[in-house]
C-alpha cells in the first residue's frame, strides 16, 4: 500500500515537472508572439493530463497547474494583435492537436473567448463543446475536462439579462448545456465504479466521493441561473435531473445527487415539486439510504416553515403532510430490513415537520404516532439504545411544542408508543413528562386525564416484571418518587366529586407501589384529601337539597385506609403525624368519634412503634399540641386523652424532656378562647409535677456529676407560672411565684452549681418582663404589682 | 444594609409541588446575605436550591424534614441584632405569642423567627420582635385556613430593621413593611 502512495507521489512530481518544463517553453513562445510554438508547447504540456496513474486528489493537483497555465494562454489568444489569427481560424487551428485531450482543452479555451467576443452565438459554441468532449471517455480525465468546460463557460451562459442572451440564444439553451454536461459527467462518474482491476471496493468509493462535487457543481450552476424559475424547474430541470439520477442505477451517485438537489434548490421549489421528488424515492436502488434523504428534506421543510408564518398556507395547498407521510410509509414498507432506529428517526423528522407546519392538527400528530406504533408492533422487543433515544425524542416533541401535557394526553397513540418502551426508557420518559408538567406549572383537572397520565408513568409508580428496583441508585429512586409526590399536587379540580375521583384514581395506582414507594406517595395524597375536606367544610352550609355524595366522613374513611397502609413499610412516625393531621381536620368537621379514633391510632403507634427517645419527644409534643387545639371532645374523651398524654410525658426517658413535656401538658387544661376549658387546679398540678421532676433532675445531676444541672428548667417553669398568672389562673399566687424566684436564686448561687450565663440571662429577661408588666397599668399591672421582686 | 431572607414550611413534596413562579423569579442568587429557614423544607433538593440563592443558610428542624439532624433552635448575630430561629412545633400552644415570648427570653434574642402555623405574623413586645414568615408555598395547614404563600425579607441597618413581607394574594405579589428599632446595642445591661 505504502509503495503505491510512494509511486503516486513520484508520478505526480514527474507530471508537475513536465508541466513546468513545457510551460517554460510556452511562455517563451507567448512572449515572442509565436502562435505556432505556443500551440505546440501547450499541447505537450496538456499531454501530462493524459496520465492514468494518478488517483483523483493527485490528478487534481496536476490539473490545477495546467489550469493556471491555460489562463495565460487564454490571455494570449484573446489579443488578436499578438498572433494575428482570427478567432474563427483559431478555433479551427487548435483542432489539429495530435491527441484528443490536449485538443479539447485548447478548444474549450478558445471557445470561451469565442463566445466572449460575440463573434459566434453562445448556444452554438457551447453545444459544439459539450458534444466534442464526448471524445474523452476515461472517467477521471473526462470529469476534469468537463469540469474545466463548466468553469470557463459559467459566466458566458445565455441567461436572462446576460449579455449573451439573444433571440436565438435563450436561457433554455443555457439549461440544456448544463444538463447535458451534467448527464455526461454523471455517466463518467458512475463508470468509475465498474472499471479497472478488481481492486478494493472501499478504495474505489473513496476515490469516487473525492470527485462528487465536480458532478454536483452542475446542479449549483442550474440553481444560480436566473432564468430558471419555478416553472422551468418543475417542467424541465427537475424531471431531467431525476431521470439521470434514477437511470444511472448507482447507489453512491443516487444518494449524493438526491441530497444535492435538496440542499441546492430553494425550499419553495421543493414544496411545489414534492410529488415528483418523492416519486423518485421508491425508484432508487434499494441500498440507497432513502430515509436519510427524506429526513433531510423534512428537516429543510420544517425550517422553512419555521422561518415565517406566511409560507404555511403553501404547505396546506400542496398537501405536504399527506405526501410525505405516504412516501415514508412506502419506504418503510419496501425496506423490510430497515433497522428500528432508522424508521423511528424518520418518524421523528415527520413529527417535527408536522408540529412546525400543522401544530393545530392534533389528528396529524396522532397519525404519525400511530404509524410509529405500527412499526414498533412488528418488532418483538426493542432493545437498541439509539432507537430508544429516538422514541424518547418522538414523545418529547409534542410536550415541548404544546407546553401542556393535557394536549399530549389527548393523543390516543401516545400511550401506545410508550407501551413499547422498556422499563428503563419508560421511566426516563415518565420523568420527562413530569418535568414538563412542573416547568409549565400545568394542572391536570379531570379524572380520565389523570388515569391516562398514571398509565403513562407506570414505570415510576410500580415494579413491572420484577425489574431492577434494587439496581436503581438510592438517590435516583428518591428523586423519582419525590417527583411523583410533587406531581400529585398538580392534579386538582375544584369540583369535589371530580376531585374525589382523581384522588381515588391516584390511590388505585399508587397502592401497588410497594413499601419503598408508599411513604412518598401516601403523604402527598393524604394532604390532597385533607385539602378536599377543608373545601367541603367551607361548602357545608351552602349545599341545598341535592344529594351530596362527597362527604368529609367518606374522605376520612379513605384517609384512614391510606395511612393504615404505611404499616406495611413500616413508617410509624409519619403515620402518627398524618393521623394527628386527620384528627385536627375531623375536629374542624365536628366529628368527635372520628377525631377520637385518630388519636387512638396515634397513641397506639406511640406505644408500640416509636422507640427512639428523640422521636418520642417530638411525637409527644405533636400529640399535646394537637390535643390542645381540640374543641370537639366531650369531657370523658378529653380526660382519657389528656391523661394518656400527661402519663407518657412523665415517662419520657430523660428528666429534662419529662419536665418540658409535662409543663406543656399544662396547656391542655387551659384554652384561651371563650368556651375553652380553664381548669386552674389541674394547670397548677401539672406545673408542680414539672417542678418536682426538675428538682429530681437537679438532685440526680448532683449525685451523678458532682455539680448541679442548669437551672434553666426552673426558669422555664417560672415563665409558665407567669403565663397562667397573667391569664388569670387564680390557683397561681404571687407568693408561689416569689417562692420560685427565690428557689432559682438559691440554686444559682449554690456552691455545686456551675455558672451558666444562659440561664442567668433568661432569668434576667424574665424579671424584666415582670417589671414591664408592673408598669403596664390597669388590671395586668395591679396583678403583677403583688409580686415582690427583691434586687438581685 | 444586610438582607436576610426568612422563609419556611415549604412542605415540598408532601403538600406542595414547588414555590410559586412569581416568588421563584424574585429570589435570585447574589442579592441576599443570609437565609434563615424555620424548617419543613422537606427534602434535600429544597436545601440545595436555597443554597444556590445564598451560601449562608441556617435551618432548624421541622417535624416533617427528611434531614433529622437540623438543630431544634439556632441563634446568630447579624449586625446589631441577635436572631433566634426555631420551627415552632415545640412551643405549645402553637402560635401563642406569650409562649413564643418565653422562648425568645430563653434564647436571649432581639428577633425570634418561628413557623409552623403557616400564617405570617410580626409582633413587637417588650422583649423584642417575633416574626413568622408563613409558608413560602402556601402549603396546607391544620392550624391556618386559607394560607397565602409568603416570605419575609429583613433589611438590617444599624439599630433598625425593616421587615418586608411578600404575600401572594389572588395571583399578585403584595408587599408590606414594618419598622423596628432597637433602643440599645447588642450587649444587654441588666436592670
Amino acid at each position: 500500500m505504502l509503495n503505491g502512495t510512494e509511486d503516486e507521489e513520484k508520478w505526480l512530481a514527474e507530471g508537475i515537472a513536465g508541466i513546468q518544463h513545457y510551460a517554460f517553453f510556452m511562455h517563451r513562445a507567448l512572449d515572442s508572439n509565436n502562435l505556432r510554438e505556443a500551440l505546440k508547447y501547450s499541447a505537450q504540456m496538456l499531454s501530462e493530463l493524459r496520465t492514468s496513474k494518478l488517483p483523483p486528489h493527485k490528478y487534481y493537483e496536476l490539473y490545477m497547474r495546467a489550469f493556471d497555465e491555460l489562463k495565460r494562454l487564454e490571455l494570449f489568444f484573446k489579443d488578436e494583435s499578438k498572433h494575428g489569427v482570427s478567432l474563427v481560424d483559431l478555433y479551427e487551428l487548435v483542432q489539429h492537436a495530435g491527441n484528443i485531450l490536449p485538443r479539447l482543452y485548447l478548444l474549450c479555451t478558445v471557445g470561451s473567448i469565442y463566445i466572449k467576443s460575440k463573434e459566434a452565438p453562445a448556444k452554438e459554441v457551447l453545444k459544439d463543446l459539450v458534444e466534442m468532449c464526448r471524445g474523452v471517455q476515461h472517467p477521471i480525465r473526462g470529469l476534469f475536462l468537463r469540469s474545466y468546460l463548466a468553469q470557463i463557460s459559467r459566466d458566458k451562459l445565455p441567461d436572462i439579462g446576460s449579455e449573451y442572451e439573444g433571440d436565438a440564444d435563450t436561457v433554455i439553451d443555457a439549461v440544456e448545456f448544463v444538463l447535458q454536461n451534467f448527464n455526461e459527467m454523471n455517466k463518467l462518474w458512475v463508470r468509475m465504479q465498474h472499471q479497472g482491476p478488481g481492486g478494493v471496493k472501499e478504495k474505489r468509493e473513496k476515490e469516487r466521493s473525492e470527485l462528487q462535487d465536480l458532478v454536483g457543481k452542475n446542479l449549483h450552476v442550474l440553481s444560480q441561473i436566473e432564468g430558471v424559475d419555478l416553472e422551468m424547474y418543475k417542467e424541465t430541470v427537475l424531471p431531467r435531473v431525476l431521470e439521470q439520477v434514477v437511470n444511472c442505477k448507482d447507489d453512491l451517485a443516487q444518494y449524493y445527487l438526491m441530497d444535492c438537489i435538496i440542499q441546492v434548490f430553494p425550499d419553495e421549489y421543493h414544496l411545489q415539486t414534492l410529488k415528483t421528488l418523492l416519486s423518485a424515492c421508491p425508484q432508487l436502488q434499494p441500498t440507497v439510504d432513502v430515509k436519510t434523504v427524506l429526513s433531510q428534506l423534512m428537516d429543510r421543510l420544517s425550517n422553512y416553515a419555521a422561518s415565517s408564518a406566511d409560507v404555511l398556507p403553501e404547505f396546506l395547498q400542496v398537501e405536504a403532510f399527506s405526501k410525505l407521510s405516504n412516501a415514508i410509509g412506502k419506504v418503510i414498507e419496501a425496506q423490510v430490513d430497515m433497522p428500528a432506529v432508522g424508521a423511528i428517526t424518520l418518524y421523528v423528522s415527520l413529527l417535527t415537520f408536522t408540529l412546525r407546519v400543522h401544530p393545530d392538527r392534533l389528528d396529524y400528530v396522532d397519525l404519525v404516532l400511530g404509524a410509529c406504533v405500527k412499526k414498533l408492533s412488528n418488532i418483538p422487543k426493542l432493545e437498541d439504545r439509539r432507537a430508544m433515544k429516538q422514541v424518547v425524542a418522538l414523545l418529547s416533541a409534542p410536550l415541548e411544542k404544546y407546553n401542556d401535557i393535557v394536549t399530549a394526553l389527548t393523543l390516543s397513540n401516545y400511550p401506545r408508543v410508550m407501551d413499547h418502551l422498556d422499563i428503563g426508557t419508560n421511566k426516563v420518559m415518565a420523568m420527562v413528562i413530569i418535568q414538563s408538567i412542573m416547568k409549565n406549572y400545568s394542572c391536570i383537572s379531570t379524572a380520565d386525564k389523570v388515569e391516562v397520565l398514571f398509565e403513562l408513568i407506570k414505570g415510576l409508580i410500580k415494579d413491572i416484571d420484577d425489574a431492577d428496583v434494587d439496581e436503581l441508585d438510592e438517590e435516583d429512586f428518591k428523586e423519582e418518587q419525590n417527583s411523583v409526590a410533587r406531581l400529585i399536587h398538580t392534579l386538582y379540580n375544584d369540583e369535589p366529586e371530580e376531585m374525589l375521583k382523581i384522588i381515588c384514581i391516584v390511590r388505585k395506582h399508587t397502592m401497588a407501589g410497594g413499601p419503598k414507594r408508599l411513604p412518598f406517595t401516601v403523604s402527598s395524597l393524604v394532604f390532597s384529601a385533607l385539602r378536599l375536606v377543608r373545601q367541603l367544610q367551607g361548602l357545608e352550609g351552602d349545599i341545598v337539597g341535592e344529594d351530596v355524595h362527597v362527604t368529609p366522613k367518606k374522605i376520612f374513611q379513605l384517609l384512614t385506609q391510606m395511612i393504615d397502609s404505611l404499616s406495611a413499610v413500616p413508617s410509624p412516625e409519619l403515620a402518627l403525624r398524618l393521623y394527628l393531621q386527620c384528627a385536627e381536620a375531623a375536629n374542624g368537621c365536628d366529628l368527635e368519634h372520628v377525631a377520637y379514633e385518630y388519636f387512638t391510632q396515634a397513641f397506639v403507634l406511640y406505644e408500640e412503634e416509636i422507640a427512639d427517645s428523640k422521636a418520642q419527644v417530638t411525637a409527644i409534643h405533636l400529640i399535646i399540641g394537637t390535643l390542645q387545639r381540640m374543641n370537639v371532645f366531650g369531657v370523658e374523651n378529653r380526660d382519657t386523652l389528656t391523661h394518656k398524654a400527661t402519663g407518657y410525658s412523665a415517662r419520657l426517658l430523660k428528666k429534662v424532656d419529662q419536665c418540658r413535656a409535662v409543663y406543656a401538658c399544662s396547656h391542655l387544661f387551659w384554652v384561651d378562647d371563650q368556651d375553652g376549658i380553664k381548669d386552674g387546679e389541674r394547670v397548677l398540678l401539672c406545673l408542680k409535677r414539672a417542678l418536682r421532676i426538675a428538682n429530681a433532675a437537679q438532685q440526680m445531676a448532683n449525685v451523678a456529676r458532682g455539680s448541679g444541672g442548669p437551672v434553666t428548667l426552673f426558669v422555664e417553669i417560672l415563665n409558665k407560672y407567669l403565663y397562667f398568672f397573667e391569664k388569670g389562673n387564680g390557683q397561681i399566687t404571687s407568693s408561689a411565684i416569689e417562692g420560685l424566684i427565690e428557689l432559682i436564686n438559691t440554686e444559682t448561687h449554690c456552691d455545686s452549681t456551675s455558672p451558666d450565663s444562659i440561664s442567668d440571662a433568661f432569668l434576667a429577661s424574665t424579671l424584666r418582663y415582670i417589671q414591664f408588666q408592673k408598669q403596664k397599668g390597669s388590671v395586668a399591672g395591679e396583678k403583677f404589682e403583688s409580686i415582690k421582686l427583691f434586687s438581685i | 444594609m444586610v438582607l436576610v431572607l426568612a422563609l419556611g414550611d415549604l412542605h415540598i413534596p408532601h403538600r406542595a409541588a414547588d414555590l410559586p413562579p412569581k416568588f421563584k423569579s424574585m429570589l435570585v442568587p447574589g442579592k441576599i446575605q443570609h437565609i434563615i429557614c424555620t424548617g419543613n423544607l422537606c427534602i434535600k433538593e429544597v436545601q440545595d436550591y436555597l443554597k444556590t440563592l445564598c451560601p449562608d443558610l441556617h435551618i432548624t428542624r421541622g417535624e416533617y424534614d427528611e434531614e433529622t439532624r437540623y438543630p431544634e433552635t439556632k441563634t446568630l448575630t447579624i449586625g446589631q441584632f441577635k436572631l433566634g430561629l426555631c420551627h415552632g412545633h415545640q412551643v405549645i400552644p402553637w402560635g401563642d405569642l406569650d409562649s413564643l415570648a418565653m422562648l425568645q427570653r430563653q434564647l436571649d434574642v432581639d428577633i425570634l423567627v418561628t413557623g409552623h402555623t403557616h400564617q405570617f405574623t410580626a409582633y413587637k413586645h417588650e422583649g423584642g420582635v417575633v416574626i413568622n414568615p408563613g409558608s413560602a408555598t402556601g402549603a396546607y395547614s391544620s392550624i391556618t385556613y386559607d394560607v397565602n404563600p409568603s416570605f419575609v425579607l429583613m433589611d438590617i441597618d444599624g439599630l433598625r430593621v425593616v421587615v418586608y413581607v411578600y404575600e401572594l394574594i389572588d395571583g399578585e405579589v403584595k408587599v408590606d413593611k414594618i419598622d423596628f428599632k432597637k433602643t440599645t446595642a447588642t450587649t444587654h445591661s441588666a436592670h
